[in-house]
């Protein structure tokens, strides 16, 4: 227990290196614009624009600037205010999106775990047969079709052929389907190959053929012998799982509507929003540097024999 | 089975003992049978490379085998699109042909009356307008005077680089796919093939769009791979020969890179080369913004590849090999270079052939956020973009979206087989691993 924290104290050393570094190069890019936030729109009176800069606190020299908004961000955790959305501080808009692209994002995860793994045992216990050939054709198309294509032919199906499910929006169930089995679909596809990988490997060893020998029921060894061994690279590939479906709820709310953080980033992105911007990476790099840490921890508890770094 | 390579004692050397009477005794007649059958024999030797083993194995997976001749073909028409009879990728029309479905009818090149052609056909337009630049040339060769002549030569630019029918046909072409447009309509003159993909929503007819969005979409995937080959390849094996403390450093930097979510600040970063003044700083350097967004693509993939390669220069430095060249005194780049980087290859193929299905992915993900290639530039992402965009609308459709779409997952699909056959063919260590 004792290297486990710290071990976590390392880590959350070198998240706050990384934060640093993210923030120091958003920063320089966000100044180094020429102009300021303000002149492309309308033009409006110096008075006005003055009272506007140091609403904003750019009337400062860039290096206040730069401590200035590093400490508001450390010790009130405030990022600033949107410099497009009116109204709003970024906080705010946080708070809005974070709740709904995080249960997005779950949705994605578990029913790609509950679609993946299965998948992944069943087509190792009966290798070579016409399930396993086309689960794992399956988990090809999987990987390869990028997830706003299926989106689309999702859309294009169950919205517009069949109209089971509405097309857009967020709040009930019925609209967290689709966009989820979209999200969880190409993760789906990866678990279920590792699976089968890892279950191939595990069903070789001698403690199987013991366990078979003991007289256990095939359930009992798959299930309790084997399935526990195969998990680990699955356990390992969370991690790259979670950075996947973070990027593709970008993509995804966009096409859905729904008004998570994804979108918003992407509306700051294009609309030249910088604190919102900045604030996103920051909070996505913290997320995914939590979730990586988090899969390392239990890695190492599955596995004893994993030391931790 | 006597062996005549290891019984043949060269020049006189009589220490190893033989049941053959060395060469010098033999007759010079008999002497040269000997060499000539050596010669034979060794010619029947055949060494296996790691590249030919690496092939024979590839080519019994017969998907990977499929996959490459799809992207062969994918390749080379991407190449030749200039060359086939296709309809204009940006000629919008908007009164008669806003998504249309698939269809059989062909068109004739310059029928849309708002283009204003000359008997509404290229070709003729085409003549029409070479002959007035014509005109305009023996006009010119006819006065002397010097400004009338300034004017003429001016007129004759701006007529050819401005109002050239090509150009309202097709989006800056270079001077190869000019020439190619040219031998295309002198072959297929007006004709064009029908809209087999059906129209867009500006009345553009889609198969010739992802024709030239594979091109930008494959250049994409193969430029931006191959800046990601040269860091990620530099970097590893600087990092790997250089050792030490060195080492230690380069590749704490590269952990740290790997914790950045990359996807996210490059978003950043094109919203800030998206911005009005940096794009005009840009462009008053002649830097063009697709370029820069090769290279930005390509800089965020070389973490991997130099990873990989680091790690087999260092089990390769401490070879022979590399210590002989150092006795002979070749410098640390040439050892680099010339000695570590071939034979670290197998592995950065293997990573190549996965990186650009990767880089390409990418591509199209910023493309359909609307923050990669930009109009009038086509690419596989855009099409899809523009597809679903047209997708929530009352009516059903489909071809907007199915055939770029189709085009992609094929083109990723095709990708992976290769890259997981190369994987298991180059590097069998690897394989079952994933």
């Amino acid at each position: 227990m004792r290297h486990l924290l710290g071990y976590a104290i390392r880590r959350f050393g070198w998240m706050l290196l990384t934060l640093w570094i993210v923030y120091t190069v958003s920063f320089v890019l966000m100044r180094s614009v020429p102009g300021n936030p303000f002149s492309s729109e309308r033009t409006v009176p110096p008075a006005i624009e003055r009272q506007l800069r140091a609403r904003y606190n750019l009337d400062a020299p860039p290096i206040r600037q730069y401590f200035d908004y590093a400490i508001g961000i450390v010790t009130r955790g405030d990022l600033g205010w949107c410099l497009r959305l009116e109204d709003y501080s970024v906080n705010q808009v946080l708070a809005e999106g974070f709740p709904v692209s995080a249960s997005l994002a779950i949705f994605g995860l578990v029913f790609a775990i509950a679609l993946g793994i299965p998948a992944g045992v069943i087509s190792a216990v009966r290798r070579g047969s016409l399930a396993d050939l086309s689960m794992m054709t399956a988990a090809v198309l999987g990987i390869a079709v990028p997830n706003f294509v299926l989106a689309s032919i999702v859309i294009l199906l169950f919205v517009f052929m069949l109209p089971l499910f509405p097309a857009a929006g967020w709040g009930t169930l019925a609209q967290i389907v689709l966009p989820a089995f979209c999200l969880g679909a190409p993760v789906a596809a990866y678990i279920a190959r590792l699976t089968r990988a890892g279950m191939l490997e595990v069903l070789s060893r001698e403690h199987v053929r013991t366990a078979y020998a003991k007289g256990l029921s095939n359930r009992a060894v798959i299930l309790k012998h084997v399935l526990p061994g195969a998990m680990l690279p699955v356990v390992s590939y969370l991690g790259p799982a979670t950075a996947g479906v973070l990027t593709g709820s970008l993509v995804l709310e966009k096409i859905f509507a729904i008004p998570g953080m994804g979108s918003h980033f992407i509306n700051a992105a294009l609309q030249r929003d910088y604190t919102l911007a900045m604030g996103m990476v920051l909070t996505y790099t913290v997320l995914l540097f939590l979730m990586n840490s988090i899969v390392d921890i239990s890695y190492a508890v599955i596995d004893p024999r994993v030391k931790l770094q | 089975m006597t062996d005549p390579i290891t019984n043949w004692t060269p020049s006189g050397s009589s220490a190893v003992a033989s049941d053959r009477p060395s060469l010098e005794q033999l007759a010079e007649t008999e002497r040269r049978q000997v060499l000539a059958r050596l010669l034979d024999e060794s010619r029947e030797i055949r060494g296996t490379s790691l590249w030919s083993d690496a092939w024979r194995r590839l080519r019994r997976r017969r998907t990977a085998m499929v996959s490459l001749a799809g992207l062969i073909v994918l390749i080379i028409l991407a190449v030749l699109t200039p060359l086939l009879p296709l309809q204009s990728p940006i000629d919008k029309d908007l009164q008669n042909r806003r998504l249309l479905p698939p269809e059989w009818s062909s068109v004739t090149m310059g029928s849309r009356e708002g283009l204003g052609f000359a008997d509404r056909s290229l070709v003729a337009e085409l003549r029409r307008f070479d002959a007035e630049i014509d005109d305009l040339r023996r006009r010119l060769a006819d006065t002397s005077d010097a400004s009338a002549r300034k004017d003429l030569e001016n007129k004759i630019r701006q007529r050819t680089e401005i109002e050239h029918p090509f150009n309202q046909l097709w989006n800056r072409l270079g001077p190869v796919s000019w020439t190619m447009c040219r031998m295309r309509i002198a072959v297929f003159g007006d004709y064009a093939i029908p809209s087999l993909f059906g129209t867009d929503k500006l009345g553009r007819d889609l198969l010739a769009r992802v024709f030239w969005g594979a091109r930008v979409s494959l250049v994409v995937g193969v430029v931006a791979t191959l800046v990601s080959l040269v860091i990620g390849v530099t970097y590893g094996a600087t990092a790997g020969y250089l050792g030490g403390t060195v080492d230690a450093v380069m590749m704490r930097i590269v952990d740290i890179l790997y914790s950045i979510p990359f996807i996210f600040v490059v978003i950043f970063l094109i919203t800030f080369l998206g911005e009005d003044t940096v794009k005009a700083w840009l462009q008053a350097r002649g830097i063009e913004q697709i370029t820069i967004f090769y290279f930005v693509i390509g800089a965020i993939y070389w973490l991997t590849m130099s990873r990989v390669v680091r790690g087999q220069v260092l089990s390769l430095r401490n070879e022979q090999f590399i210590e002989a060249a150092r006795t002979i005194g070749a410098s640390p780049a040439r050892i680099v270079f010339r000695h570590l980087v071939p034979n670290v290859l197998g592995v950065v193929i293997v990573y190549l052939t996965l990186t650009i299905p990767a880089v390409m992915l990418f591509e199209a993900f910023l493309s359909f956020l609307g923050l990669g290639v930009a109009p009038p530039d086509v690419s596989w992402g855009q099409l899809l973009n523009d597809g679903v965009e047209a997708l929530s609308s009352v009516k059903l459709f489909w071809w907007v979206v199915i055939f770029p779409g189709a085009a992609l997952a094929a083109t990723l699909f095709a990708l992976n087989f290769l890259g997981d056959g190369v994987r298991d063919a180059l590097d069998p260590k690897l394989k079952n691993r994933d």
